[in-house]
């Protein structure tokens, strides 16, 4: 077998983290290599072309395409004003004069004596690329981007919604199996990242919106919650563009869930830091996962460090490693791994696999296929 | 392209999206047989960045496994033989890939349903996912297609549009807004995005001026230069050239891919669908393949000689399974589990199936629940597939006096049931199901097949591999097919028509070529029956159905003829067809039990 384990998630204290920061299509960089920045700082900006609107002059004149030049007011590169004749036709009698106005101001961008359509193009609008992340920059791409390096506390997510938004990490809950309530969501959490515990609900949600919090973080939902938050039926994990009004990342799964103690642990000793967070998730060939990256704004250089674990591939797991089930019937449940045997072993499907030993906080043991657990890394 | 030296051994991978699977084959005294496999993850995306890594790792383990010595550092050693040693190198080595999505291609055409489907076929066949079908009358205003374009970021666009000699107009309209979109491709930002014109000949003076400085603008014959007639072999072609001059050759390590191979390298859902079109002309049969996989299903299927390939991109049994719930409905898929579940529960684990895509059932419920998924799938995917291989739309018929009474519109599907010889499954649930008459059942709930059809499963997905193989040596490709790749289930003989629970379906006779006595019965509307008949023993089978049961001659006609076994065996169903589940949940549990128990589906 070439790997038999799943990677886990990490959740670390300290790593540093490297994230490109790439324009949709060519542009200007703002930034420097070496150059220190802030999760709202402009590091590269562009101009996207303008909306495109046709019209059919040819229809619109009651001539034939080949003819729409002769009825032209405006030339192709021409800028045009909203409202303003382009064309018009020259009959004997003015009161058949018909006038073709334009519905933008742009410019005239073609006009195609085939099909007697005129493009009219809106002018450009210009997308700034923010940092996203406290951090410096590493690595330039000359018209297109940089990449951003960060010494942080790092936390992947399973799953999220939303995309980048930054604000100060608070703790809406006291422990990691408690689920933070409607009523105890406070106006004072507006434009905050709020840990919500085990599970988030769609009234928890509803508030938070109406509130205008920023993100939520928590261990589960229901999918009926995430189907009515979006509107429609999530089909395949990839997300990150929804507008739901904040970004939702969840640290375990489908379900009420309580946070992993660590992951827990670590929110809780950064509360009131400033952290960047992403629901951008896409679990397909090139994972991304939803994160939270809470950066050491308070010491060395982060240019001196290494990438972290988060970059690195780490091997398989080892006697003694904290996993978490991640597949019914134990789902959710942290464990230690205490054995590894290395034959096939068959399991109540009848399926042949490898599998390993897990003792839970209760001492009781398990037998799982490692293909349903995963690493707790960092 | 074939090679004109003898070939001894081959090694061959395909680069999966995760996994890049090498299999090795090898010249024995009973012809081509693969001997030995190996696999590693697919190492297209960060840290490494570079396919040939996963490539070698998975050579590697083959060379561990074989004792036979292929790489020489970051080489493959060719021929075979080098350095005096039998048991050193191989002869060719060959590949294809669907690593990093696979070629992700929009297409447009004039009319949606004549050359705007018969771009989609072409490219389907091609072995790409077809990310949007553009057309002048699909319902988009000007502006809404622009915003698509520009938005959509494919690896090359197919554009086509009317007959040669025929109005330029519709197909000048589309080039116009694809300039006016300005495209960019989706890997690499500084090159020109590939784009095929295979339109009326008569507009590609046009389509120069208008695309020629936008676009990596390449020309080919109509697809379709007439409306009787679809030409699409050159312009799959030209998508296969461009495939690996441009895509792929943007894509991490594949120059030096590129460079290593010695046959070019094609898209995995490409070199599927040559294998299959290999074993339907060999052995003169209609067949249906399915490979369903955990992000996308793709389906082939050849009648007629006729090929066609569809790919229902979000339909798979991992990364998309949510993406089945959604398109089917929780109660579709509720009506294939022996049990009651909330709908809470079993929503939240589809969803936990989603996003931890590499887990397994561990319990029979949890398996129970995934086939239960998997035939929705497939049937979904089946559906999709009857909708775009159909007869060319907007041809005109001729018609005669027996065509009085059978009005059919051009157009209609060209998959006939009745006249299916094969259905193949590919992929994890099908090909790793505990016990084979899973994989069996699963198939004939999804499919529904009429009358008597055999079923095959693939044992380990190594129909890429052999794709490619059947363009350098069809012998070596179909010998690997026949005898390592393709398990035979058995045959499946399926009633038409609807009887009460337990009124006599058909009678039937199994007679066997050895001294195994004949085995008869009769078989009741509601009932399933297996009887193991292995692939080596020849049978026949002979059939008497109820009056108002057809088993493929017209009801109430015998049925005789030869079958095939295999692992599994005869699979008769008298449940009739189409296939009724009791809509009282009670009543199908028991109905689904009673099945599973007949054919031992499950252990107890």
């Amino acid at each position: 077998m070439g790997h038999s384990y799943t990677p886990g998630l990490t959740v670390t204290e300290h790593t540093v983290v490297r994230r490109k920061r790439l324009l949709p299509i060519p542009g200007e960089v703002l930034v420097r290599a070496g150059d220190r920045i802030t999760a709202d700082s402009v590091i590269a900006r562009t101009d996207l072309p303008g909306k495109v609107h046709a019209l059919n002059l040819a229809n619109l004149l009651s001539v034939a395409p080949d003819e729409i030049g002769d009825y032209l007011i405006k030339k192709a590169g021409e800028g045009v004003c909203r409202d303003e004749v382009i064309a018009e036709n020259k009959p004997f009698i003015s009161w058949f004069k018909t006038e073709v106005r334009s519905p933008i101001d742009g410019t005239l961008e073609s006009a195609s004596t085939v099909t007697g359509q005129t493009l009219l193009r809106e002018p450009p609008k210009s997308l700034n690329l923010l940092g996203y992340v406290d951090g410096r920059v590493v690595e330039m791409y000359p018209n297109q981007g940089v990449t951003v390096e960060t010494t942080c506390t790092f936390i992947q997510g399973i799953f999220g919604i939303g995309g980048e938004a930054w604000g100060e990490v608070v703790m809406g809950v006291h422990a990691a199996g408690e689920s933070l309530t409607p009523a105890q969501l406070g106006s004072d959490m507006k434009g905050k990242i709020v840990v919500c515990g085990a599970f988030v609900g769609a009234d928890l949600m509803k508030r938070a919106k109406d509130i205008g919090v920023t993100a939520l973080v928590a261990g589960g939902l229901h999918d009926k919650d995430l189907r009515e938050l979006l509107g429609y039926d999530l089909g395949v994990a990839i997300t990150g563009t929804e507008r739901v009004g904040f970004t939702l990342v969840l640290t375990e799964g489908f379900g009420t869930i309580p946070m992993a103690a660590k992951t827990f642990t670590l929110l809780e000793t950064h509360a009131g830091r400033k952290a960047s967070i992403s629901g951008a998730t896409q679990i397909r060939a090139g994972v991304i996962r939803p994160e939270i990256l809470i950066p050491h704004t308070d010491h060395a250089d982060p240019a001196v460090g290494q990438p972290g674990s988060s970059d690195v591939d780490r091997g398989g797991i080892k006697t003694g490693d904290q996993v978490r089930v991640i597949r019914d019937p134990m789902f959710g449940r942290i464990g230690q791994v205490t054995g590894l045997p290395p034959e096939l072993t068959r399991i109540e499907t009848e399926s042949e696999v490898r599998v390993l030993h897990v003792q839970f906080a209760d001492r009781s043991v398990a037998t799982i296929p490692r293909a349903n657990v995963e690493l707790i890394e960092g | 392209m074939t090679v004109d030296r003898p070939l001894q051994t081959i090694i061959a991978t395909d680069c999966g999206s995760t996994t890049t699977k090498a299999i090795l084959i090898e010249k024995t005294a009973e012809g081509y047989r693969q001997t030995y496999r190996g696999e590693a993850p697919t190492t297209v995306e960060a840290p490494f960045e570079d396919v040939t890594r996963g490539v070698l790792n998975a050579i590697a383990e083959v060379e561990e496994l074989s004792g036979r010595r292929i790489l020489d550092g970051e080489r493959i050693i060719t021929p075979s033989g080098t350095e005096g040693n039998h048991a050193t190198g191989v002869d060719i080595y060959i590949s294809t890939s669907s690593a990093g999505g696979g070629l992700q291609m929009m297409v447009a055409g004039a009319v949606q349903n004549m050359t705007g489907e018969s771009a989609q076929r072409c490219a389907l066949g091609a072995g790409a996912i077809v990310m949007d079908v553009l057309a002048s009358n699909d319902g988009r205003l000007p502006h809404e297609k622009i915003e698509r374009i520009r938005s959509l970021r494919p690896d090359m666009i197919l554009l086509s549009g009317g007959t040669d000699g025929g109005t330029i107009t519709h197909v000048v309209e589309m080039a116009e807004y694809i300039a006016a979109a300005d495209p960019h491709p989706r890997l690499g930002m500084s090159y020109q995005l590939p784009l095929i014109f295979a339109g009326n000949k008569d507009a590609r003076p046009r389509i120069q001026d208008i695309l020629g400085e936008k676009t990596a603008l390449t020309i080919t014959d109509n697809i379709r230069p007439v409306l009787e007639r679809e030409n699409l072999a050159p312009a799959r072609n030209k998508i296969h050239d461009l495939f690996l001059e441009h895509v792929m050759a943007q894509a991490p390590g594949y120059k030096k891919l590129i460079a290593w191979a010695g046959a070019p390298i094609i898209p995995t859902p490409a070199a599927v669908g040559m294998i299959m079109e290999t074993l339907a002309r060999r052995d003169g049969i209609n067949l249906i393949g399915v490979d369903i996989g955990g992000a996308t299903t793709d389906v082939f299927s050849i009648f007629g000689g006729v090929f066609n390939r569809t790919v229902s991109a979000n339909l798979g049994m991992s990364y998309s399974i949510s993406n089945v719930l959604a398109e089917t409905g929780l109660a579709n898929i509720m009506r294939w589990v022996p049990f009651s579940l909330e709908e809470q529960t079993l929503r939240n684990r589809i969803k936990n199936k989603m996003i931890r895509p590499t887990t397994i059932p561990q319990t029979l419920d949890e398996l129970q629940i995934e086939h239960a998924i998997a035939r929705e799938a497939l049937r979904l995917a089946l559906d999709h597939h009857k909708s775009l291989a159909t007869g060319l739309k907007g041809v005109q018929q001729e018609r005669t006096i027996s065509d009085i009474f059978e009005q059919r519109a051009s157009g209609a599907t060209l998959i006939d049931m009745l006249k299916l010889d094969l259905i193949v499954g590919s992929g994890g649930i099908l090909s790793h199901a505990p016990r084979r008459v899973q994989s069996m059942l699963m198939m004939v709930d999804a499919y529904q097949p009429l009358g008597v059809t055999t079923l095959a499963v693939d044992s380990i997905f190594m129909m890429p591999h052999l794709g490619v193989l059947s363009t350098v040596h069809e012998q070596a490709a179909t010998d690997v097919f026949v005898k390592d790749c393709l398990v035979y289930l058995g045959t499946c003989v399926a009633a038409i028509g609807q009887g009460k629970a337990g009124e006599r379906c058909f009678d039937y006779t199994v007679r066997f070529e050895t001294d195994r006595k004949p085995d008869s019965g009769t078989v009741a509307f509601g009932e399933l029956r297996l009887i193991p008949v292995s692939v080596s023993e020849a049978a026949r089978i002979e059939l008497q159905p109820a009056k108002s049961v057809d088993l493929g001659e017209g009801k109430g006609a015998p049925v005789a003829r030869s079958m095939k076994g295999g692992v599994v065996g005869l699979l008769l169903d008298g449940r009739g067809r189409p296939l009724q589940l009791p809509a009282d949940a009670q009543a199908r549990v028991a109905a689904l039990v009673k099945w599973h128990r007949a054919v031992e589906l499950y252990p107890t």
